[in-house]
């Protein structure tokens, strides 16, 4: 019997990129529990008004005589309010879900609309260099020199209140962050040698940029994405606390947490307490993610 | 060294100058300044006396040189709320907000690398990985309800700690401080710590990341394969190289906490500078809003120059003529 | 008399995600004193990790699973960290490849000298800065007294692998074992380097394995050569027989791999083929793939070491006998 030169091995699973960042995402538990809980959250405040027991900002359905009752405490007609109400008989659950939704929307949204200005920004100072790139990076070193809460009360102080603003304040308090890295990127993988073959392939410039170098450079803006997200949720609440965020007829978690402060003191702990549950579950569950794809992202660290 | 120095002041007036425009179009220009310095009951002839007398008939540049002229005697105009000069304010309420901030730092150090540094040399540890989850959840934390929630628990629930105020003050060697007293020490220690916990994490997460950045370089093999003991390594060979990352964070992290110290005073009722910026807005008190943005402006040029002769200290690399600013 | 260093049958395997990475899989050898053992393969044969094995600096997920490792007949195989800190640097040193990442980027010359006398010795710091200024002018640094002060960064590649020798010879090792020391250096720098090193040892005693990938290094240099491929030793003998008369067909290809003067014109000989992953090792000769005499029962089962002429030993089964004929 001669030994058979070729063997029937079963194909070997073929390990895509993708595949293989999708199965060292899941090596982390935590990370994974962090992504089933943002998708619920996100999936909640989608539906917010199809959820919620109550419209909370209907305020004919709103009963005074309903204030400030415990979690679990029934409503004159009979409806349960699982997490209590407010100082004004709104069902906390229900301001919580609505909650969600405005604070998602907003930090969601501005964080795209940064992303966008800080791409284009940054690869501007890439590709040009010169007297853009200098003015374009002097201006970020200058933002970034200061606390994003400052600019945010300047902004805020000058332009006023309003959902508008809250938005255009947010990009201009995160767009640098963006265009720093982007830049920081695109001049490391510029030098790359990819990229010189490309050029000796004689492909246009923009090809090189827009189909070469800039999807190397998402890995780093995927992360820096998820973690100016959660902050941009974190500042907008943080100024609708203090009353220069959200006006009252957009409430966001943070003037829910604002609204239970006065109570605070006098015990009625869950005006304030489930709103910043839902608000620290949000954040932590976007920074968990966005942690482990940093782990996972750099390849510096892989084994 | 003088070169530098030199060079970076002269970029730290450029800086300066550059807030000032900023400062002074956003606080000043926009929005009609008339119709909040002056009482809306004033008949034409008096808004008219009003509007010369603080120079608003003036095109916006020479408004400007005024503004600036006065800024460079320290005059900064006074405040409508307390009619007091508005850097007179400031500075009563500077010391205040250092103290704050100063502690705050100092816990999160205290805090910070110990766990950073476990957490770093044992990533696989079930109390490494406690405290990584640990360290996002203090970093995401939003400061101001972490506030909440610890004046409901160690204040009202618990009744330990006070929750508001900046408590007794003495001196000691010219130093107004709350610190020297029991009282002080007392009410500092729950703001404090609200401000220094988000620190407190990022210090964990970046000492971790260092720690386990240098073990992967060859010199800690190198070191280790010198017979060198693991204190040594650990506390002399990587310490040294996760103290650079270390000192620019801090540095721009204290900058963060005198501007964050904004939302911990508002809950605390902390008597400092950024209490006095939230009431100055809410009143529109816009000559205290131009004050404190230009002693911060002047507070992170300060600390910016510090954190970059403290990197040359500790990064013989870096040479003082090559930071750039 | 007893060897320096005798190596039995070790085996270092890597526990991973993906299986067991057998890096260093059955390899024995000794040295005597004074001798130089080059250990030639191509990256990934595992010839560093038989290096650190030495010296037990095998980072996990790697551990030594099976074999003796022999210093002067004492067994460094599971000997307590602290035992094991005590013999390295001071009894087996160790010299890295790039001196760029193995000098501590932050620390002086004399602090990374200083501690090295220091571990194992217990002398003054002047003592042992004495120590460290003689080292250096062994290895040919000039003005060592004023180099010790120095950084890293202020020197030139050549001279810090200089550094990195005299490092190593600060506490006069019995065995020094240098990973590709010169591989990142500039041929002229190599070759200085390398007459150095062949001085000092034959000046001191001290035995050396020289681990490479270069042959023509280890022919000039080395008085036995061991020849490893896929984690496994296949030849081994005194440099000159291996080097005329190759048994193994790996060994020869590798020979004729290196470009001569006298066979200008011709083509460049070549293994066709890439190294194996030590993953998933095939049963058989882990060459056998690339190898242009293979045969049927090549692929059976592992070859046994084999000691086909006095003192030549070949893990192959078809051996390039005839050329001996």
């Amino acid at each position: 019997m001669t030994a058979p030169l070729v063997t029937l091995v079963p194909p070997p699973k073929i390990e895509t990129p993708f595949r293989r960042l999708v199965s060292e995402f899941m090596e982390s538990p935590l990370a994974v529990v962090g992504l089933v809980v943002l998708t619920i959250i996100l999936l909640v405040a989608i539906f917010a008004p199809l959820i919620s027991p109550q419209n909370p900002y209907d305020l004919a359905k709103l009963d005074i005589l309903d204030s400030r009752l415990q979690p679990g405490s029934k409503s004159m007609d009979g409806m349960t309010f699982w997490l209590g109400t407010d100082g004004q008989g709104r069902d906390m659950l229900s301001g919580i879900f609505y909650g969600l939704r405005t604070s998602l929307a907003v930090g969601v949204f501005s964080g795209i609309c940064a992303m966008m200005v800080g791409m284009a920004a940054g690869l501007a100072a890439a590709y040009f260099g010169g007297r853009v790139e200098t003015l374009i990076m002097r201006l970020v070193d200058l933002q970034l020199s200061f606390p994003t809460i400052l600019i945010a009360l300047i902004l805020l102080a000058v332009l006023g209140q309003g959902i508008g603003k809250i938005i255009l304040a947010l990009v201009i308090v995160q767009w640098a962050y963006y265009a720093r890295t982007i830049r920081g990127t695109a001049l490391v993988e510029r030098r790359r040698e990819y990229v010189e073959a490309a050029v000796c392939l004689g492909l246009s410039k923009p090809r090189i940029i827009f189909g070469h170098i800039l999807p190397n450079c998402m890995p780093p803006m995927i992360v820096i994405g998820t973690v100016q997200v959660a902050s941009a949720i974190a500042l907008e609440a943080t100024l609708s606390f203090l009353g220069i965020g959200l006006p009252i007829t957009e409430p966001s978690l943070g003037l829910l947490i604002a609204n239970g402060f006065e109570y605070l003191l006098s015990g009625k702990y869950w005006i304030s307490f489930f709103p910043g549950i839902a608000l620290l579950v949000t954040i932590v569950s976007i920074n968990l993610v966005g942690d482990q794809l940093r782990d996972v992202l750099n390849p510096r660290l892989r084994k | 060294m003088t070169v530098f120095m030199v060079r970076r002041l002269m970029q730290s007036v450029v800086v300066l100058l550059v807030m000032s425009v900023i400062v002074f179009l956003g606080v000043f220009a926009i929005g009609n300044p008339v119709d909040i310095l002056i009482s809306p009951d004033a008949d034409q002839m008096e808004r008219e006396r009003a509007i010369k007398a603080l120079g608003l008939d003036l095109p916006i540049w020479e408004q400007y040189f005024v503004f600036l002229a006065n800024a460079a005697r320290g005059d900064l105009g006074r405040s409508f709320v307390f009619n007091e000069p508005a850097l007179r304010l400031i500075f009563e309420r500077m010391p205040a907000t250092l103290e704050l901030a100063g502690t705050a730092v100092v816990m999160s150090l205290v805090i910070g690398i110990p766990l950073g540094l476990y957490a770093g040399l044992r990533p696989q540890a079930a109390t490494s990985k406690g405290i990584m989850a640990g360290s996002i959840v203090g970093f995401s934390l939003p400061t101001f309800w972490q506030g909440l929630m610890l004046i409901m628990v160690f204040a009202v629930m618990l009744g330990w700690l006070p929750s508001t105020g900046r408590g007794q003050v003495a001196t000691f060697l010219g130093i107004k401080s709350s610190l020297f007293t029991s009282d002080g020490l007392a009410h500092v220690i729950l703001p404090a710590f609200n401000l220094a916990l988000g620190n407190a994490a990022l210090i964990i997460r970046l000492t971790r990341a260092g720690v386990r950045e240098s073990l992967l370089q060859d010199y800690v093999k190198f070191a280790r394969a010198k017979g060198l003991s693991n204190q040594r390594v650990v506390g002399v060979h990587v310490f040294k190289n996760i103290l650079i990352p270390l000192v620019t964070v801090i540095g721009l992290e204290i900058g963060g906490l005198i501007a964050f110290a904004v939302v911990t005073e508002s809950i605390f009722a902390w008597p400092g500078m950024g209490k006095l910026i939230i009431d100055s807005i809410n009143q529109l008190d816009r000559p205290v809003m131009v004050a404190y943005l230009m002693m911060i402006v002047l507070l992170f040029i300060a600390i910016n120059l510090v954190v970059d002769i403290l990197y040359s200290a500790i990064d013989p690399r870096v040479r003082l003529q090559d930071v750039k600013g | 008399m007893t060897a320096t260093l005798e190596v039995r049958d070790l085996r270092t395997h890597f526990f991973t995600r993906g299986g067991v990475v057998k890096a260093v899989d059955g390899v024995s050898f000794e040295i005597g004193k004074g001798q130089i053992l080059g250990l030639v393969g191509e990256s990934g044969s595992g010839k560093s990790i038989t290096g650190f094995s030495i010296l037990g600096l095998v980072d996990p997920p790697g551990r030594i699973v099976e074999g003796e490792i022999l210093l002067k007949g004492e067994s460094l195989v599971g000997l307590p960290e602290d035992r094991l800190r005590s013999v390295r640097g001071n009894r087996i040193a160790m010299i890295f490849q790039d001196p760029m990442m193995t000098l501590n980027p932050v620390l002086r010359i004399d602090t990374q000298m200083i501690e090295a006398v220091q571990a194992h010795h217990d002398v003054s710091r002047d003592d042992a800065r004495a120590r460290a200024r003689d080292a250096l002018g062994r290895v040919g640094i000039p003005s060592p007294e004023e180099r010790l002060s120095a950084y890293p960064h202020q020197f030139s590649g050549g001279m810090r692998q200089r550094v990195a020798i005299a490092i190593a010879l600060l506490n006069n090792p019995e065995l020094i074992s240098a990973d590709e020391p010169t591989t990142a250096l500039d041929v002229t720098i190599q070759g200085q380097i390398l007459y150095e090193v062949q001085k000092l040892c034959r000046e001191t005693g001290t035995s050396l394995i020289w681990i490479t990938h270069d042959l023509s290094v280890v022919a000039g240099l080395a008085d036995k050569v061991c020849v490893m491929y896929a984690g496994k030793l296949v030849e081994s003998g005194s440099v000159d027989e291996v080097l005329d008369r190759p048994l193994h067909p790996y060994t020869k290809g590798l020979i004729g791999s290196v470009p001569s003067r006298n066979k200008r014109g011709r083509p460049l000989a070549q293994i066709p083929g890439m190294t194996p992953s030590l993953l998933n090792l095939p049963d058989g000769c882990p060459f056998a793939d690339r190898c242009q005499r293979v045969q049927g029962d090549c692929r059976v089962a592992l070859p046994p070491m084999v000691e086909y002429l006095p003192g030549r030993f070949a893990r192959c089964i078809h051996p390039h006998l005839e050329a001996a004929a």
